[in-house]
C-alpha cells in the first residue's frame, strides 16, 4: 500500500505504515551517519541534549555530494544503515525513532523499534540524483567540520521509500 | 607535486574529463544491462525502476548519480615502450583525479587516519593506484570510482588446493550471502582467483577490466534471491568477472571485489608521445 508520511510526524500517521508499505515521505528530515550518530551517543551519554528535537523527528542516513550553483544540495542517497546499528537502539530509546537508510539492520534494531514503536525506512541505494531532486532545501545545523558528514536539516518533498520494518517490529522480507 | 614532471595540461584533461563523465554516465554494456534485466516484480520492479528514474536524472541535471561518488582505483598499464616515465603517469593520476574532484563536484569521500582523528583530507585524495608494466608502449589508465557500501563487502577467503571450482563458487556465493541487500544489489562483480593474498585482491579490480564473464557464478548468486535492494528476487548480480593468476601449491586464494550497481569506471589510452 501506498502511504503518506509527513515529518514532524504524527503518531498514528507513523503507526499506520505497515511493512512493505511505498511511503512518501515530506517535511524535514534530518541528516546524520556514521560520525554523528558517534557524537550524537556521546553527547546524550554526557548527560547534553541533541542538537535538534528527537521528538517526531526522523533521521536519514546520507552524506551529500557538493551542491553545484543553482541546487540546494548535490547527490544525496541512502548509505549502509548496517553501520549504524552499534548506536540506534540507544538513541530509539531516547526517542529517535524513525529511521531511513537502506540495507539490512541487526535483531537489536528491529527489537529497539517493536518496543518503542518506531520505523524503519529504505530508500533506493545509489539513487542520489533521484533524491536530490526531492530535497527543497539543506543546511548545517551540527558539526560542520565533519564536512561531507554533517549534521543537516533538509525540507523534502515526495521522497519516495519502503517501509522495511515498521512500529510493532515486524520486518519485510530481509 | 615536484617540480620538473612536466605533463600535458591535455593529458590531465582527458583523465578528469572521463572521471566527471563516469560519475553521471554509465559505459553503454553495462547500461544495456541494467535496462534489460527482466525484475521479478514486486520491489524487485520499483528498485529496478528507481535506478532507471535516477540514471535519467543524472543525466539530465548533472548531478553524479550516487552522492558516493567513490575513491579513484587506478592501474595504470605502462608500455615497456613507452616514452613516458613512471613519475609522469604517477603524476598524471593524481592531477587528473584532483581537478576530476574539483570540476565534477566529487564528494571529499578520504580520510588521512583511518583509525584516530579520520580528518578528511578536503580533495578526495590521494588515489588508490597500481602500475603494472606490460607489452608494447602505450599507457593505458583504467579507474574505478570506488563506492564504499559496497567495498565493505569485498573479501578474501584462503582455500584449500584442493577446493576446486565447486570451491570458488561456493566461497563467492557465501561472501555474497553475506554482504546480503548492503552493497546496492543488482550488483557487479570481480573474482580474482590465485596469487597470494593481495595479489588475489589486485586481481579480483582487475577482473573488472579484463576477465572472463562467469555464467555458473552469476546464476549460483541469483540463486540467493537477495534481489534489487536486498529486497528479495530478482535479480541480485549482473555481471560476474574472473580472473586468475598462478599460486602456490599449498593454497588457492579466492577474492571477491563487490562494486554496487553504479559500476563507474573508464578507460583512458594514451599513445607515445600524448603524456
Amino acid at each position: 500500500m501506498r502511504r503518506a508520511l509527513h515529518l514532524p510526524y504524527a503518531e498514528e500517521e507513523l503507526r499506520a505504515i505497515e511493512a512493505g508499505d511505498d511511503v512518501v515521505v515530506s517535511g524535514t528530515l534530518y541528516v546524520g551517519r556514521d560520525q554523528v550518530h558517534r557524537r550524537l551517543f556521546e553527547a546524550i551519554s554526557a548527560g547534553g541534549d541533541p542538537p535538534f528535537p528527537f521528538e517526531g523527528s526522523g533521521i536519514y542516513y546520507m552524506g551529500p555530494s557538493p551542491a553545484p550553483e543553482g541546487f540546494p544540495i548535490g547527490s544525496a542517497g541512502p548509505t549502509t544503515s548496517a553501520r549504524m546499528d552499534s548506536f540506534s537502539p540507544f538513541l530509539i530509546s531516547h526517542g529517535l525513532r524513525l529511521m531511513i537508510g537502506k540495507g539490512p539492520r541487526r535483531e537489536e534494531v528491529r527489537k529497539a523499534i517493536e518496543d518503542h514503536q518506531g520505523l524503519y525506512l529504505q530508500a533506493f541505494g545509489g539513487c542520489g540524483a533521484l533524491y536530490a531532486s526531492c530535497i527543497k532545501r539543506s543546511e548545517v545545523i551540527a558539526y560542520p567540520d565533519l564536512g561531507p558528514e554533517a549534521l543537516l536539516k533538509l525540507e523534502v518533498e515526495d521522497f519516495p521509500a519502503i517501509c522495511v520494518i515498521d512500529s510493532r517490529g515486524r520486518q519485510y522480507h530481509m | 607535486m615536484e617540480q620538473g614532471r612536466a605533463i600535458r595540461p591535455e593529458a590531465v584533461e582527458r583523465i578528469s574529463a572521463a572521471l566527471i563523465k563516469a560519475a553521471r554516465v554509465l559505459p553503454d554494456d553495462i547500461e544495456k544491462r541494467l535496462e534489460e534485466a527482466m525484475p521479478s516484480g514486486g520491489k524487485a520492479e520499483s528498485v529496478m525502476d528507481a535506478i532507471r528514474r535516477n540514471l535519467g536524472i543524472s543525466r539530465k541535471t548533472g548531478l553524479p548519480m550516487c552522492q558516493d561518488t567513490g575513491a579513484f582505483w587506478c592501474l595504470a598499464e605502462i608500455g615497456r615502450d613507452s616514452d613516458a616515465s613512471l613519475a609522469a603517469v604517477e603524476a598524471l593520476i593524481i592531477e587528473g583525479a584532483a581537478k576530476a574532484a574539483e570540476d565534477g563536484f566529487f564528494r571529499r569521500s578520504i580520510v588521512s587516519d583511518p583509525v584516530g582523528t579520520r580528518a578528511n583530507t578536503g580533495t578526495n585524495l590521494p588515489p588508490f593506484a597500481y602500475y603494472e608494466p606490460v607489452d608494447g608502449d602505450r599507457v593505458v589508465l583504467h579507474f574505478l570510482l570506488k563506492g564504499f557500501g559496497s567495498e565493505n563487502c569485498s573479501s578474501v577467503r584462503m582455500l584449500n588446493p584442493t577446493a576446486g571450482e565447486d570451491g570458488v563458487v561456493e566461497a563467492v556465493v557465501d561472501m555474497m550471502r553475506a554482504a546480503g541487500g548492503k552493497p546496492c544489489p543488482p550488483v557487479f562483480l570481480g573474482v580474482g582467483v590465485g596469487g597470494t593474498m593481495d595479489r588475489a585482491a589486485l586481481l579480483s579490480k582487475k577482473a573488472f577490466f579484463h576477465g572472463k564473464e562467469s555464467r555458473r557464478m552469476l546464476d549460483a548468486v541469483n540463486a540467493l534471491g537477495i534481489g534489487p535492494g536486498g529486497l528479495g528476487g530478482y535479480p541480485t548480480a549482473l555481471g560476474v568477472d574472473v580472473l586468475s593468476a598462478p599460486t602456490h601449491i599449498a593454497g588457492l586464494p579466492v577474492a571477491l571485489t563487490v562494486n554496487c550497481w553504479a559500476e563507474r569506471k573508464a578507460t583512458i589510452v594514451f599513445e607515445r608521445g600524448e603524456i
